[in-house]
């Protein structure tokens, strides 16, 4: 089953190398390898799926879209190397990418130069603060996921925390936001402590957190399987405090890498996408979400995750933004992006200004919590 | 391989660089030529290290690294301009070079695969802690070099890509000239007597550890100054720079084009840059097809390729 | 006090990891002279192949049979198609080799299994074992016996049997040990086959601890090539105690100095070690011959 779908989605890469009949060309560069694949691999095949589809229903105003996907690996050298490749080799009309922070400035400077409007899928505030003409983001801030966590806290009358955090590029960020606001929210962090990418056990950090006096809960910002791990030490040592994780370990998967019992009453700030099926009715992402969830997991035969939503909603806005523009006139299309008002997506639903090319506010945060090792919402 | 061959390569190598852009089809390919350059200038050095004196090391990135944040971070901090901080990141790799190597350059073989490892290491772990200072491992963005704009006013339009191609083949030519020069020297006849044999080139009273610590700190200025090159080059910066792939992939390119000449480092530079564009028609397939063409290279020749295909040619009695 | 103990436990658990992937080095070293840099894809491997056969269905013993035999013919494949073909190679080409098949079998993994983290149940369940005040995972006497077991083992196989002996001669002067009569070929062969076999065996014990995913190969690679450094490459006790404290080395560092810190701390250890004993701790001295 895999195998066949490998198979096609090669087959599908190499027809579009050699399709003639393609006409509006859409470029990406994602970290599909290395050690973001993470969130490269959804958001690729999130992106390939899409395509297919769209074309299948007959494209936009009539025209197909060609997808140029290259695998930057999460190497920011590659990532630019790329972007000069779909820019002036393949003549891409818009970029979708960077899975990274690291990777998305990289393809930054090369959009703003030649002028091709570029939505990122990588957290940090500083893609869109300063606000660039051609650049534009899907993901929450991890700012915003510091501040949706913090006003948790504040509601459980918590003010001393300590914090763990991975120390990859995700990690790093957000801890560095979190302690920038943690003030404005009433919440000192008493002790800070980091692991690296591949640690095996983190016994000792949280021990030396564990007897910090009047830690009062626990943040853990970070992606992959240094999360998972500090969960499973957390319950290993009996630690009593409420642990928040951080959006990067937002996916079905994190509760079976955590196992079960450790995960449970697990807290953190999550989108629409983990709680589809007990969503109300009438919420407006509802549609939006399901449909994404359905196909994809039908399509290859694994969870959702955040990130592969973030692709997802990357996809719908530049799409719609060609559909509006009517042209593939790249600054055309910019234009119509920059007026997106009130586009739903499975993070949220985007309004983007001239002041505002990430569009989204707190309410699209969720506060999830694991309960009987499924995702309940606590808002 | 004599000394006229290495002059005429030098030569061939500059014919190639001055022609090869009347098939550009797209200002893309300039940028894929100035990456050949500036990792080719690496490797260089590592030419001087591993082919001259027969040392490794596992770390070089470290000082790419080096120069890399020089560039990001002097003109910031200290005022001065990037062409001046590359010489600043040339000069802190150069001492720190002589006061590692001196300790680490007794190590053989592994053991000094892994001082240099470990030195890689805290260069790269230093850059991606010190997020005050580095930006951490999202990186920070380099000042632009100010030479093109120079060249503008002076009524001389160079696209980036032009630009970096020009002054990146400049640089490498350089580099080369002066490696040649350095094998030829007397230098560089004591470094690669001591490759043959240490405890033979110590009998007839060559001071190996000099001229190994010699090797070690020109093939630091070397890395640095490449890291510095490809930090303003493409105006930012991670610490995967410093990385231990990095230093891997160096090492790969210097024994892939064959260690035992400066132009074989150009053309392993050249293979490695330019592999994993070409493999992309191969999608997921791209790192399985990258690790058997590197096995079945070493296998065929062992040499490197450079080297291995002179042999054969000459071999065929062409 | 109980702080030191779960520091120390913690280092053991984590120096085990690292003495299983070292452990792993020692016999293709003891051949060949070569460091094998594809010997973190075998513990990769080790973990995949386990993960999907569960999966499948197969119980876990089997499941791990499997993985052990897949990955030793894998390694015994490495040996036939990459090593042998180039022999004579001087040994630089020899590890970009191994590079280039760490490259390869990371790409085949990918695509024949997924990018995601997986994990294994633990053998022995989840309950904490308290001793001294401090918490033991179960899993975490498997890896430390596995460890221990492994050097045993290998210790005998080296000192006590005609075929460690004819490994280590093999090493030593390839020529010599023809001419008295070893067969160097299978000696090859088995060295591969027994090295991966060791890695995937590790694969399976720590892949309830660390989780395991196609690009994780290059971690422990790293960590276990330190690892065996430190102890004295090609000494299974070499690899064992340089594991163990590698392990203890950034347990304690990260527990008593700066958790962002600890590998640095580990690397300059392991310099200073090198230092004043430039073969490990265990090496043996050789002497260059002119």
């Amino acid at each position: 089953m895999k195998v066949t779908n490998t198979a096609l989605a090669t087959l599908m890469v190499l027809g579009t190398v050699t399709g003639a009949a393609a006409d509006i060309k859409l470029g990406a560069s994602l970290s599909a390898s290395g050690p973001a694949a993470f969130l490269g691999d959804p958001e690729a095949k999130t992106l390939y799926m899409l395509v297919d589809d769209l074309n299948a229903k007959g494209g936009i105003n009539g025209e197909k879209i060609e997808l140029v996907i290259y695998d930057d690996g999460g190497d920011p050298n590659k990532a630019r190397t790329f972007a000069t490749r779909l820019v002036e080799d393949d003549e891409v009309v818009a970029i979708i990418g960077g899975s990274t922070t690291g990777t998305t400035m990289s393809i930054l400077s090369v959009a703003e130069d030649e002028g091709i409007p570029f939505i990122s899928l990588a957290g940090a505030i500083q893609i869109i603060d300063p606000v660039r003409e051609y650049v534009f983001k899907t993901p929450h801030t991890d700012r915003m996921a510091c501040e949706k966590i913090f006003t948790d806290m504040q509601k459980n009358g918590i003010t001393k925390i300590g914090m763990i955090s991975g120390t990859g590029g995700f990690g790093a960020s957000m801890e560095a936001q979190c302690v920038d606001v943690a003030g404005n929210y009433g919440v000192e962090i008493l002790v800070q402590e980091t692991y690296s990418r591949q640690d095996a056990d983190m016994t000792p950090q949280l021990t030396k957190i564990k007897s910090t006096e009047g830690v009062e809960a626990v943040l853990n910002p970070g992606f992959g399987q240094g999360p998972a791990i500090v969960t499973r030490n957390y319950a290993q040592l009996g630690i009593d405090l409420p642990l928040y994780q951080s959006h990067g370990v937002a996916s079905d998967g994190f509760i079976e890498l955590a196992g079960k019992e450790a995960a449970e009453g697990v807290r953190l700030p999550g989108t629409a996408l983990l709680i589809a099926d007990i969503m109300e009715e009438g919420d407006p992402q509802k549609e939006v979400v399901i449909a994404y969830k359905t196909a994809y997991e039908e399509e290859y035969g694994e969870a959702v995750s955040t990130f592969g939503g973030y692709a997802h909603d990357a996809f719908r806005l530049m799409t719609d933004a060609m559909a509006r523009a009517g042209s593939s006139d790249p600054s055309a299309i910019r234009d119509a992006l920059e007026a997106t008002s009130g586009m739903v997506g499975t993070t949220g639903t985007y309004t983007f200004s001239p002041d505002d090319h990430l569009g989204l506010d707190l309410s699209a945060f969720r506060m999830l919590e694991i309960r009987d090792g499924k995702w309940t919402s606590i808002d | 391989m004599t000394l006229k061959n290495n002059w005429v390569q030098l030569a061939i190598l500059a014919v190639i660089i001055v022609i090869l852009p009347t098939f550009f089809p797209s200002g893309y390919y300039y940028r894929v030529g100035a990456l050949v350059f500036v990792n080719a200038l690496s490797v260089v050095g590592l030419v001087i290290l591993i082919g001259y004196a027969g040392q490794i090391s596992l770390g070089h990135a470290g000082f790419a690294g080096i120069g890399a944040y020089a560039c990001a971070l002097a003109p910031v901090h200290l005022g001065i301009p990037p062409v001046l901080a590359i010489l600043l990141g040339a000069a802190i790799s150069a001492v720190l070079a002589l006061l590692i190597g001196r300790p680490i350059l007794r190590l053989k073989g592994y053991y000094l695969g892994v001082a240099t490892l470990g030195f890689g290491i805290l260069v790269s772990m230093v850059l991606s802690n010190e997020r005050g200072l580095t930006g951490g491992p999202d990186g920070m963005s380099v000042p632009s070099l100010g030479l093109r704009p120079l060249l503008r006013d002076m009524g001389l339009r160079l696209s980036g890509g032009e630009f970096w191609y020009i002054f990146n083949a400049a640089a490498l030519l350089i580099g080369i000239w002066i490696a040649i020069n350095l094998y030829q020297s007397a230098t560089g006849r004591a470094m690669r007597a001591l490759h043959g044999s240490e405890t033979a080139a110590q009998t007839v009273g060559i001071d190996v550890a000099r001229f190994k610590l010699q090797a070690f700190i020109i093939s630091a200025v070397y890395a640095s100054v490449g890291g510095s090159l490809l930090a303003l080059q493409n105006g930012f910066i991670t610490p995967d720079v410093a990385g231990f792939m990095h230093s891997v992939e160096m090492v790969t390119m210097a024994v892939l084009g064959g260690v035992g000449s400066v132009l074989g480092a150009t053309f392993g530079a050249a293979v490695l840059t330019l592999l994993p564009q070409i493999l992309t028609v191969f999608h997921e397939y791209e790192h399985l097809v990258l690790g058997l063409v590197m096995i079945l290279v070493m296998i065929f020749l062992p040499l490197g390729l450079l080297p291995s295909l002179a042999a054969r040619i000459r071999w065929r009695g062409v | 006090m109980d702080a030191l103990m779960q520091f120390v436990f913690s280092g053991l658990t984590v120096g085990a990891v690292y003495a299983l992937v070292a452990l792993g080095f020692t016999i293709i070293y003891n051949a060949s002279d070569v460091v094998n840099f594809a010997q973190g894809e075998f513990v990769m491997l080790g973990g995949m192949i386990t993960v999907f056969a569960f999966d499948a269905g197969l119980p876990l013993p089997l499941a791990a049979l499997l993985a052990i035999v897949a990955t030793a013919a894998i390694g015994v494949a490495l040996n036939k198609f990459a090593i042998e073909p180039a022999r004579g190679a001087p040994v630089v080409s020899l590890i970009i080799i191994t590079i280039g098949a760490s490259i390869l079998i990371r790409g085949a993994t990918q695509v024949l299994f997924d990018k995601q983290l997986h994990r294994l149940p633990a053998f022995s369940g989840d309950d904490p074992i308290h001793l001294l005040g401090a918490t033991l995972l179960p899993q975490s006497l498997w890896v430390i016996g596995g460890a221990i077991a492994i050097f045993i083992a290998l210790w005998l196989f080296f000192t006590r049997t005609l075929l460690g002996k004819a490994v280590l001669a093999t090493a030593n002067n390839r020529l010599a040990a023809q001419l008295v009569g070893i067969n160097t070929g299978f000696v090859m062969t088995l060295s591969f086959a027994l090295s991966a076999a060791i890695g995937a065996l590790a694969g399976v014990l720590v892949t309830p601890i660390t989780l395991v995913s196609y690009d994780v190969g290059v971690g422990l690679a790293l960590k276990g090539f330190a690892a065996a450094m430190l102890g004295g490459m090609g000494n299974p006790k070499g690899a064992l105690v340089g594991g163990l404290l590698l392990g203890l080395f950034e347990a304690l560092t990260a527990g008593y100095i700066s958790s962002q810190y600890k590998e640095a701390v580990a690397f300059v250890v392991i310099l200073a070690v090198l230092f004043v004993m430039p073969q490990g701790l265990f090496g043996q001295k050789t002497t260059e011959r002119v």
